[in-house]
C-alpha cells in the first residue's frame, strides 16, 4: 500500500499536533489565558471569517502590548455583529466612529496617547474592504504618509457585505454581488485593474506591510506581533472568507481561504520600508478552478456552460502574482 | 494685554493659552491664518504638550479630533466653508459621542459659484449638527469666546464651533485685549472626560444603538444644549470677572429696551447694525438691536423677552434658505409666537458684498415706514437678474448663470458673438 507522510505545514515539521510543540511555537488561540479581546456572543454569521480573523489579530496584538491595547473600528460587520446595543464583545477600549474614517481616528488616539506621554498604549485601526479600500482610502493613505504610530488592519472579504453584498474595489473579477449580478454577457464583476492596498501601503514605504489569510492563524499571529513590534505606519491585510457573500460552505471557510494562497490568488507576504521581505510559498499549486468551484458567487463560471475564457484569465491572474512574488 | 493684531493671531494666542494637546489641521482660507499660528508655537515648542497633525482633509481633521477627543486630550481645529462641509458626516458624530471638540468657523460663502468671501452659509448648513454655536461680533469677544467655549465644551461634554466672520474678523487688525495665562488657567481647570479610551479600564464608544434607546440618546444630547442655555451667562460672568470685561450671554441688546423697530443679527455685522441705529437714533427713530450670541441652542425665551415691545424686527441675515428665505428669522418668530410684532427677513452680505451704514440706514427707514418687502434682498441688483431671465426664456442653452452675469457686469471679456 502506497504511502505518504503528513507534513504539518505550520512549522514545516512533519509532526501533527499543535499540542506537540514548544508552547513559544503554539497559536496563541490555544492558550487558555489569551486575551479573549473579542468574546463569544456577537452575532457574526456562522464561519464568519472576519470575526476569526478579528479574534486571531487582536488577541495576539493583546499579547504583543500587555493587553495595552485601543481599537478604532470602522463602521461594517465586524463593528454591527461586535456591538449590538446594550451589548459589546470588545474586551478592549474599542470606537466606532464612521465608515470612512478609521485611519484617522486611530491617528488622532495615537496624536493624543503621544501629547499624553503615553507611549506604552498601542493603537490598532481596523476595518473590512469597503471601509479600508473604498470610503477610508484617503484616511488611510494621510496615516501612512505621516507615518502614524498605528497598526490598520484590513479585514478583506471583497465585498460590502454588512448591506447585502454589493460590488467593493477589493471583488475580483467575475466575481457575482448584488451590484455585479451574474446577467448579461459579461455576468458578474467586470475585470478591471483591481486595487492592489497592501502595494499601495508599500508605495508609501511604511515600515511594515504584510497580508495573511484567516487560514493560518500562527501565521497571522506572528505578524501581528512582528508589527507590535515596531513604531511607525503599519499595515496588514487580512483574506477573510465570507460565507454568506461568496456563497460558500460555513464549514469550508478555512479551506477557501487556504485555497486562494495556494492557487496563487492571493500572495501572502511581507515587506518592509516599502520593500518585499519575505513571501509564504505555495506548498501545492491548486489550478484556480479549486478555488472557483466552492464558491457560489462564481457558479456562474461552471453552470450552465462553463466559461473557459474567463476561468483561464483568473488563472492568468494567479500565474502573473506567482511570478511576481515567486510563490513557488 | 492691549496688542495691536491680527484677528487670526490673537485668536491662535488665546487658543494656546487653553492648553490644547492636539490640533488636526487642513488648510481653507480664511482659517489658515490661525492653524499656521499654531502650528509654528507648536513647533518652536511654545506650545506643549501638543501634537500638531497636518491630515489629508477637514473629514480627517475631524475624525483625528474624534479619537484624540476620546482619548481624552483637548482638541482643537479649524475650518470654514467647503471643508465644513466636508467634516459634515465627522461633524455629527462627534457630538452624537458627546465629544467636546472646539473649533473656529472662519464664515465664509459656500459655492457653487466658489466664492472666498464672508456669510454664514457655512455654519448655518451645520445648524441642526448638534453642536453649539456661538458667534461674535468683534475680535476680542472671538478671543475671550475661544476660551469660553473649551470650559462651556467640556462641562456639557459637547462640542462647540465659535463662528467668526472670515476675513471681516480673522485678517482685521485690531486692538484686543489678550488674557494673560493665569487668568486663562484661573477659569479653564484641565480636562476631565466623562468617557476615557483607557486599557485600565475598558469601553466600547460608539456602539450601535437601535430604535429601543435611540430617541433617549437623541433627547440627552438636547438636554445638555438646553442646560449650555444656563451655562452660558453663568460662564460669560465668570469669564467677565476674571478678564475684568463685560462678556455677552446668550445675546446682547444695543438701545433695544425701548426701542419700537428691534433690528436681529449674528456676528460682525452688528458693529455697523449699531452704528446705523445711532444714526436713526439721531433722527428720532426708535429702534434698537439685539444681537444673537448662541444661535444653537437657541435661547428662545430670552429672545422673546428681548423683543417683546418691539412693534417690529428686522432680521438681518447673511444667509439664504433658497425657496424659503431668511433661516434666522424662523427662529426669531418661533420666539415671538403670538406676538402682533411684523417681522421683515433682509438677506444681506452674501459672499463678502459689504454691508454700509448708509445701506442699513436706508434699509431701515423703510422698515420703519413699513414699506419693505417681508423678505428683502439689500442692495440686490435687479437689472442683471432680469437680464439672465429674459436670456434664459429667450434660449434654451443659454449658459452658466455666473458668467453670464459677470458678462454683463463687465467683469468677464464678451465672448465671441
Amino acid at each position: 500500500m502506497a504511502t505518504r507522510p503528513i507534513k504539518f505545514y505550520q512549522v514545516g515539521s512533519h509532526a501533527a499536533g499543535n499540542r506537540l510543540l514548544d508552547p513559544s511555537l503554539r497559536s496563541l488561540q490555544s492558550d487558555p489565558n489569551r486575551s479573549n479581546a473579542i468574546t463569544k456572543g456577537h452575532r457574526a454569521c456562522q464561519g464568519c471569517g472576519e470575526a476569526l480573523g478579528a479574534r486571531y489579530a487582536i488577541d495576539a496584538a493583546m499579547r504583543a502590548t500587555g493587553g495595552q491595547l485601543i481599537a478604532a473600528n470602522a463602521t461594517g460587520c465586524l463593528e454591527v455583529f461586535s456591538t449590538p446595543y446594550p451589548e459589546s464583545s470588545w474586551q478592549l477600549p474599542w470606537l466606532h466612529s464612521l465608515f470612512g474614517n478609521a485611519p484617522a481616528v486611530a491617528s488622532g488616539i495615537a496624536a493624543a496617547l503621544k501629547a499624553k506621554g503615553r507611549s506604552e498604549v498601542r493603537v490598532i485601526g481596523q476595518g473590512g474592504d469597503g471601509g479600508t479600500v473604498d470610503i477610508g482610502m484617503a484616511c488611510l493613505s494621510g496615516m501612512f504618509e505621516r507615518n502614524d504610530d498605528v497598526l490598520y488592519i484590513c479585514y478583506d472579504n471583497e465585498a460590502y457585505m454588512n448591506t447585502g453584498v454589493q460590488r467593493s474595489g477589493s471583488t475580483p473579477p467575475a466575481a457575482r454581488t448584488m451590484t455585479t449580478q451574474a446577467v448579461g454577457p459579461q455576468p458578474g464583476n467586470p475585470f478591471g485593474q483591481g486595487k492592489n492596498v497592501p502595494q499601495i501601503a508599500m508605495a508609501h514605504e511604511i515600515p511594515y506591510v504584510a497580508t495573511a489569510t484567516v487560514a493560518e492563524p500562527r501565521d497571522l499571529e506572528a505578524k501581528v506581533e512582528q508589527a507590535m513590534s515596531i513604531r511607525g505606519a503599519r499595515y496588514i491585510h487580512v483574506l477573510v472568507t465570507c460565507p454568506l457573500g461568496w456563497a460558500s460552505a460555513s464549514g469550508d471557510t478555512i479551506k477557501v481561504a487556504r485555497l486562494a494562497k495556494e492557487t496563487g490568488l492571493f500572495p501572502v507576504f511581507e515587506a518592509r520600508d516599502g520593500v518585499l521581505s519575505a513571501v509564504s510559498k505555495i506548498r501545492r499549486q491548486e489550478p484556480v478552478e479549486e478555488y472557483l468551484a466552492l464558491q457560489g458567487r462564481y457558479r456562474h463560471l461552471f453552470k450552465p456552460t462553463r466559461q473557459e475564457d474567463v476561468i483561464a484569465r483568473i488563472q492568468a491572474r494567479a500565474d502573473r502574482n506567482i511570478e511576481r512574488y515567486g510563490l513557488l | 494685554m492691549l496688542e495691536q493684531i491680527e484677528g487670526s493671531r490673537a485668536v491662535a494666542r488665546a487658543l494656546a493659552l487653553c492648553r490644547p494637546e492636539v490640533i488636526p489641521a487642513y488648510p481653507i482660507s480664511p482659517q489658515t491664518h490661525i492653524v499656521e499660528a499654531l502650528s509654528a508655537m507648536v513647533k518652536s515648542g511654545e506650545l506643549a504638550p501638543c501634537e500638531f497633525v497636518n491630515v489629508e482633509s477637514e473629514f480627517a481633521a475631524m475624525s483625528v479630533a474624534i479619537g484624540a477627543s476620546a482619548t481624552g486630550a483637548r482638541t482643537y481645529t479649524a475650518t470654514a466653508s467647503q471643508g465644513l462641509l466636508y467634516m459634515a458626516e465627522a461633524l455629527y458624530n462627534a457630538s452624537g459621542l458627546g465629544l467636546p471638540v472646539v473649533m473656529t468657523v472662519a464664515n465664509r460663502a459656500i459655492g457653487a459659484p466658489i466664492n472666498i468671501w464672508n456669510d454664514h452659509s457655512d455654519s448655518m448648513s451645520q445648524r441642526d449638527s448638534g453642536w453649539i454655536q456661538l458667534y461674535v461680533e468683534s475680535n476680542q469677544e472671538a478671543v475671550d469666546t475661544h476660551v469660553l467655549a473649551f470650559r462651556l465644551a467640556e462641562e456639557l461634554s459637547l462640542p462647540v464651533m465659535v463662528c467668526m466672520d472670515g476675513f471681516i474678523l480673522t485678517h482685521a487688525f485690531e486692538r484686543v485685549d489678550l488674557p494673560s495665562a493665569e487668568q486663562v488657567d484661573s477659569f479653564l481647570p484641565a480636562y476631565e472626560p466623562r468617557q476615557l479610551l483607557d486599557p485600565a479600564d475598558p469601553v466600547s464608544i460608539g456602539a450601535m444603538v437601535g430604535p429601543e434607546a435611540f430617541t433617549e440618546v437623541k433627547y440627552l444630547a438636547h438636554v445638555k444644549h438646553l442646560q449650555a442655555l444656563d451655562l452660558i451667562p453663568e460662564l460669560s460672568e465668570q469669564l467677565g470677572a476674571e478678564l475684568g470685561r463685560t462678556q455677552h450671554g446668550v445675546l446682547r441688546r444695543y438701545r433695544s429696551e425701548d426701542a419700537e423697530t428691534i433690528v436681529v443679527a449674528l456676528g460682525s455685522v452688528l458693529g455697523t447694525i449699531e452704528d446705523a441705529v445711532d444714526q436713526l437714533r439721531g433722527q428720532g427713530v426708535s429702534i434698537g438691536a439685539v444681537g444673537i450670541k448662541a444661535f444653537r441652542p437657541f435661547p428662545t425665551e430670552d429672545v422673546r423677552e428681548a423683543l417683546a415691545r418691539a412693534a417690529r424686527v428686522v432680521v438681518i441675515e447673511k444667509a439664504l434658505a433658497l425657496g424659503v428665505g431668511g433661516i434666522l428669522v424662523q427662529d426669531v418668530r418661533n420666539s415671538l409666537a403670538g406676538s402682533r410684532a411684523g417681522i421683515y427677513t433682509v438677506i444681506a452680505g452674501l459672499g463678502g458684498r459689504p454691508i454700509t451704514t448708509e445701506g442699513l440706514c436706508g434699509l431701515l427707514t423703510a422698515a420703519v415706514a413699513d414699506t419693505l418687502e417681508a423678505t428683502t434682498f439689500l442692495d440686490l441688483n435687479s437689472d442683471l437678474v432680469e437680464r439672465e431671465l429674459a436670456r434664459a426664456r429667450a434660449t434654451r442653452r443659454s449658459g452658466p448663470h455666473a458668467e453670464n452675469l459677470l458678462r454683463d457686469i463687465g467683469v468677464v471679456a464678451a465672448g465671441p458673438v
